[in-house]
């Protein structure tokens, strides 16, 4: 240890390292931060581009549904009573339901409430869950306390009951049903999300990087922003786009009991919940419907999945 | 590097208690965990002091204090004259450029998701009257330079290399502000014995590069022996020997040093017969609850009644020329090598 030698387990400039390094790090000359690094590894994932295509269909049938099918679902005068339960045919490929209207056109149509229902709600219990987790994990003593007993009050209230009562109460006024279905499920729904972000960032401030970045004089913004909000996001991802589902899922029950969107307006889980009297007669105009969810709650959960994947360097 | 100047940091009666409470709305106070209790000395431009101590004698609680991440409960911390302890808001923050650190753990310290990039170049963004933007990148690939890595792995991670490696980074995280002070908190215990010694070769370069001084916290004799000026040795959170390094390990004179010093591993087997081997008893006692007069007194084979009523200071004492806190303190030398 006598003289100071040039360390030897230092790599050699141009050397080839050990293990193949991801691509965005052989540009060595552009700067490359997390998120940059982020986006050009999603874009090589084979799962993101596969959910990415699936919401971008999805996001086009709600916006534009007439390009998908020449049957306007909204016009009544499509619908035939007569021939209600009808099986595939021709014209009507996923058959008819109890009103004698067309399956798939209302699949179609019903894309855009219920798409509205689940990313908002999703967005909305993120940002504030995420926010109110983040602040109260990372300041903790009174902010702490005080949040944690406010999402006390919250989980207490079961939920479809307190949903019910949000949607009831201002129902009528004027806000659509609509709005009323995403901010009952948010007020109810959030909670969820700030515990789960409070935990990570408990985790995440313990560590020594931390205490490093305080030492070098960082705010309290920089602390939250630059080092706990990416340790901590990945099980929020994880929670937010299962819950995506859950929240389409939960406007069919709020519909099914009156409060939700309801007829003429259409949504899947109105169509759900209309077909499943007649279920043992007629399985499909609740399975398609069904199936546009699942699918739904599919793509967004492989897009969580692979945004969270390509946030840890660990995994690229 | 002996010191001439006046000191940079002054240290002065630091005290930190943490307190310990009971009750849940209501908190009662019911004592305290005296993990630094009175430390005072002196750091120069350009030297090394080493601290040395057993686990939870109070050393990172030390280091803490002195990067102002914990308010002292008394006592006061200067750099160049202004106090550091107390400092708040702007003023903490530009203080902050001339004292800091190094961390233990080479594996929890740097962030998993920022590139190296983005880890050394953060002190930049803080303190944006540094470096002006432009020149940030550069000046990161310089610093990667100065700490033995290769500037083109700026924008990796820090899973990509060794624990050496990232210790580096960590250091060159530090250097970036162009402090004059740095505190090392076991910089090296977390690193094989081989990266050990590039690690502390590449601190004591450093130090001749910038004139650095060094507050070196450690557990491992040998080490602070190599790399320290002088050596401060703690337990229970009091400083019980301060002399220069050949002082205190040579001529030990208070009787914990000794029995620290007894416990080193001696490698040649010809002195190794010749050493005396002092074993204490028992464990260090609860800094909440710290002995009478001398903490070190009941596992020390000296105690006697005045240990109990009296607590020695940290004195130059008769018959030795260091500091040292013991009412019985004699130069002794236990390793007897040369």
């Amino acid at each position: 240890m006598s003289d100071i030698q040039q360390p030897a387990q230092t790599l050699p400039p141009n050397a080839p390292s050990g293990p193949p390094l991801p691509r965005s790090t052989k540009k060595e000359g552009k700067p490359a931060s997390l998120w940059s690094d982020a986006w050009h590894d999603l874009r090589r994932r084979p799962i993101f581009i596969v959910s990415a295509i699936l919401i971008a269909v999805l996001v086009v049938m709600a916006l534009w549904p007439s390009l998908f099918t020449a049957i306007d679902p909204n016009d009544p005068r499509t619908c035939e009573l007569a021939t209600a339960r009808q099986g595939p045919s021709g014209g009507h490929i996923f058959g008819r339901d109890n009103l004698g209207c067309d399956v798939y056109a209302r699949s179609i149509y019903g894309a855009a409430n219920s798409l509205l229902i689940g990313i908002s709600t999703t967005l909305a219990t993120s940002l504030i869950g995420g926010m109110f987790g983040l602040a109260a994990g990372y300041f903790g003593g009174v902010t702490d306390t005080l949040a944690s007993r406010l999402t006390e009050i919250f989980f207490a209230i079961p939920s479809i009951l307190g949903a019910l009562l949000i949607a009831a109460t201002f129902r009528g006024g004027p806000l659509s049903s609509i709005t009323l279905v995403i901010i009952a499920l948010t007020v109810l729904g959030w909670p969820m999300t700030y515990r789960i972000m409070r935990a990570a960032v408990i985790t995440a401030k313990s560590q020594d990087f931390v205490v490093a970045a305080k030492a070098l004089g960082a705010g309290h913004m920089r602390i939250m922003m630059r080092h706990l909000l990416p340790n901590a996001l990945a099980p929020v991802i994880v929670i937010a786009t299962i819950n995506l589902g859950g929240f389409i899922a939960a406007e069919a029950a709020l519909s099914f009991l009156g409060v939700g969107v309801t007829s003429p307006d259409i949504s899947w889980g109105l169509m759900i919940s209309d077909a499943r009297n007649r279920f043992l007669d007629a399985p499909l105009p609740l399975i398609f419907p069904a199936v546009f969810l699942s699918i739904t709650v599919l793509a967004f959960i492989m897009l969580g999945d692979a945004v969270r994947d390509a946030l840890d360097p660990k995994l690229r | 590097m002996a010191p001439t100047s006046e000191p940079i940091l002054e240290v002065r009666d630091l005290v930190k208690h943490f307190p310990l409470t009971q009750g849940i709305v209501v908190k009662r106070q019911i004592g305290a965990i005296k993990a630094v209790d009175g430390v005072s000395f002196d750091l120069h431009r350009g030297e090394t002091l080493g601290i040395v101590g057993e686990s939870g004698c109070g050393k990172s609680t030390l280091a803490k204090v002195l990067m102002a991440l914990e308010r002292p409960t008394s006592g006061s911390v200067k750099i160049k004259g202004r106090e550091i302890a107390h400092a708040r808001g702007g003023e903490l923050k530009r203080m902050r450029r001339n004292i800091q650190m190094v961390m233990q753990d080479p594996y929890t310290s740097l962030n998993p998701r920022m590139t190296v990039g983005d880890i050394i170049g953060e002190p930049y963004d803080i303190h944006t009257e540094v470096a002006p933007r432009g020149d940030r990148r550069k000046k990161v690939q310089e610093l990667l330079e100065v700490v033995g890595l290769n500037p083109d792995h700026i924008n990796r991670y820090p899973h990509q290399f060794s624990g050496g490696q990232r210790q580096r980074i960590g250091i060159a995280r530090g250097l970036a502000l162009q402090p004059e002070i740095i505190v090392c908190d076991e910089p090296v215990s977390a690193l094989d014995v081989s990266i050990q010694a590039q690690v502390i070769n590449l601190l004591e370069r450093l130090q001749d590069e910038f004139n650095l001084a060094y507050i070196f916290i450690a557990h491992d004799l040998s080490v602070v022996r190599h790399i320290a000026d002088r050596v401060g040795v703690m337990y229970l959170g009091k400083l019980v020997e301060l002399g220069k390094d050949t002082e205190v390990y040579d001529k030990p004179a208070h009787p914990y040093t000794q029995a620290l010093l007894s416990a080193v591993p001696v490698p040649d087997p010809e002195g190794r017969e010749l050493r005396e081997r002092i074993i204490l008893q028992g464990d260090p006692p609860s800094p909440a609850n710290p002995p009478s007069g001398c903490r070190f007194r009941t596992r020390c084979w000296k105690a006697q009644e005045i240990c109990a009523e009296e607590e020695p200071l940290l004195q130059i004492r008769p018959g030795t020329a260091h500091e040292s806190a013991c009412h019985f303190a004699e130069t002794h030398d236990v390793v007897h090598i040369g």
